[in-house]
């Protein structure tokens, strides 16, 4: 279990905090979704989770962040890393792009962390099958779609084996077709129990996948609460969060006085 | 792992213990198709290096050319990539080698044998051969680097050289340097069709071109540092930065008598340097 305490954080150089008094609580098992306007905090919270600020990327942090139980302020970088795996948006850009081929791609982080090498093809392998890539393990990383490169980016971070994953708007820069990709293997990695923070502005993705949601604004957690009940309260969309087409739906279907369980069919 | 007990982002079904391990893709680290592609890295990088300190150290023409022959032209046909090493080479070359033999060719001081006058500028035959060596010289440089950059994957010089005990990061800063190259050219056509786009000129006269292509090299360099400084947040998220040698999958395969070819190759360099200095030489 990830645990934030009181989390504030300024960038280095920046006037003020970008996050404040953030208390959130992470636990094993648990898909949560991050939304909030641009702007809200939600990169923020996410570097903040992994660990990336205040190592790789300078600031001040108020307040702690413990996994399980332990203040994890004195971890290094490294060690971090093996228990919680992270991504931005931008998939070139999760790429190591020293590596000529997918597999190597995704062995990257084992390798890193000074695996035997049989664990990590071993681990390589299970994380292609994982996200259903095993077809891509020969292409070079630098010539994929961007759903596609999404998911070796994910499968590298599988391969590391993390107890949690951090993905900051994962489908953010991707087509249609490519965050469908995304969406189906986040789906079954969730189904499968997977612990997972995810910022995402796409809320029907959330709908499909997230336990809970935390809505931020202006760096404060305005809201949070169970997946559907965030969703549906009408308050977020002054926030500038987009509704999921299914409360859409069920909203124009109301006010047009039909019968709500025309949606069942849609839903299922 | 330390952690073995506790649940993993998508844990695997069944222990890894009762798993057939499987194995590295064949296709990984596969040697390359001719014995040439096949040497060590660091092999065609001495080769390339040594190379251009030759055509440099040796001075005149027939010394120059008979390594451009050699260690370049010879190499690069029987490897089958003739055509590509000359046309990729000569694109190198020509932009310096034309104004060095202009500049040589026409203002080389105190130069008595004229060849042709050109208006008020004379041409001179010491001028000529002095443009000559100079072109020789950049040709090979040019040609000795893009053969050992055509004939070598990137993965394989990286992997050998943190092998031989280089740090990871330096590794890193080669491979991104090297892979750089054809994105560096992918970005610079683009954001030349987008300022040609916006009315600046890259296609015409040499002059017009120059000024055209100013102000790409900002954008493109910029661009290239902006990725890497980015890439680092995805490299830390990986443990990239944990102290200590990392596992390596595989490594290109250096026999012993390679070892010899490149101490040997790179003896020549004191050999000629001190033959030079001696007052011997090449016409
Ligand atoms: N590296 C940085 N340095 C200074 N301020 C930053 C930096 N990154 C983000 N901010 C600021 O922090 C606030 C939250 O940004 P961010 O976490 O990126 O929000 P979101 O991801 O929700 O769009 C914004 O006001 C932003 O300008
Ligand atoms: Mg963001």
């Amino acid at each position: 279990m990830i645990h934030l305490e009181g989390v504030g954080y300024r960038y280095a150089g920046a006037p003020r905090p970008s996050v404040l008094g953030l208390d959130l609580e992470l636990r094993d098992g648990e898909v949560v979704g991050v939304v909030g306007a641009a702007e809200a905090g939600k990169t923020t919270l996410c570097l903040l989770v992994a660990g990336l600020a205040p190592r790789a990327i300078r600031g001040e942090l108020r307040g702690t962040v413990r996994i399980d139980d332990e203040d994890v302020g004195p971890w290094p970088m490294h060690r971090l890393a093996e228990v919680v795996g992270s991504m931005s948006q931008d998939p070139s850009r999760q790429l190591s792009g020293v590596n000529g081929s997918v597999f190597e791609e995704v062995c990257f982080g084992p390798m890193n962390l000074g695996m035997p090498r049989a664990e990590i093809v071993d681990r390589a392998w299970w994380a292609l099958d994982a996200l259903r890539i095993t077809d891509l393990a020969e292409r070079d990383p630098a010539r994929l779609s961007g759903g596609q490169m999404q998911l070796v980016a994910l499968a590298g971070l599988l391969a590391i084996r993390p107890r949690h994953l951090v993905l900051d708007e994962p489908t953010a820069q991707l087509d249609p077709a490519g965050t469908r990709l995304v969406g189906d293997a986040l789906q079954r990695l969730a189904s499968d129990g997977a612990s997972i923070l995810i910022a995402e502005q796409k809320t029907d993705l959330l709908a499909r996948i997230a336990d809970r949601v935390v809505v931020l604004d202006e760096g404060r957690i305005a809201m949070e609460g169970l997946t559907d009940t965030v969703l549906a309260d009408p308050s977020i969309e002054t926030l500038g969060i987009p509704l999921p087409l299914m409360v859409v739906l069920r909203r124009a279907v109301a006010d047009a006085g039909i019968d709500a369980r025309v949606l069942d069919v849609v839903e299922t | 792992m330390g952690h073995d007990t506790l649940t993993t982002v998508g844990d695997p079904a069944e222990p890894a213990g009762d798993r057939l391990a499987r194995p590295l893709p064949a296709w990984l680290g596969r040697p390359g198709p001719t014995s040439w592609h096949r040497l060590n890295p660091l092999t065609k990088l001495t080769i390339a290096v040594v190379t251009s300190i030759q055509a440099v150290l040796l001075g005149g023409i027939v010394g120059p050319s008979m390594v451009l022959l050699l260690a370049v032209v010879l190499p690069a046909v029987r490897t089958g990539v003739g055509r590509q090493v000359i046309r990729t080479s000569l694109l190198l070359a020509l932009p310096l080698a034309i104004s060095a033999s202009l500049v040589n060719l026409f203002f080389l001081p105190d130069a008595p044998t004229t060849l042709f006058e050109l208006g008020p500028f004379r041409a001179t035959e010491e001028g000529a051969r002095f443009a000559l060596e100079i072109v020789i010289r950049v040709v090979a440089i040019a040609g000795a680097l893009t053969l050992f950059y055509i004939t070598t994957r990137t993965s394989d010089l990286v992997v050998d050289l943190e092998r031989r005990g280089m740090s990871p990061r330096l590794t890193f800063v080669v491979g991104s340097a090297v892979t750089m190259v054809p994105q560096m050219v992918d970005r610079a056509s683009a954001i030349a069709a987008a300022q040609r786009a916006r009315g600046l000129d890259t296609e015409g006269s040499p002059w017009r071109r120059m000024r055209g292509v100013l102000p790409l090299v900002g954008p493109t360099i910029m661009g290239a540092l902006n990725e890497v400084e980015e890439r680092t947040l995805a490299l830390e998220a990986r443990g990239f930065t944990r102290p200590g040698r990392r596992t390596l999958l595989w490594s290109p395969s250096d026999p012993a008598y390679e070892r010899l070819v490149r101490w040997s190759l790179v003896l020549t360099i004191p050999v000629v340097v001190i033959v030079r200095a001696g007052g011997w030489g090449l016409p």
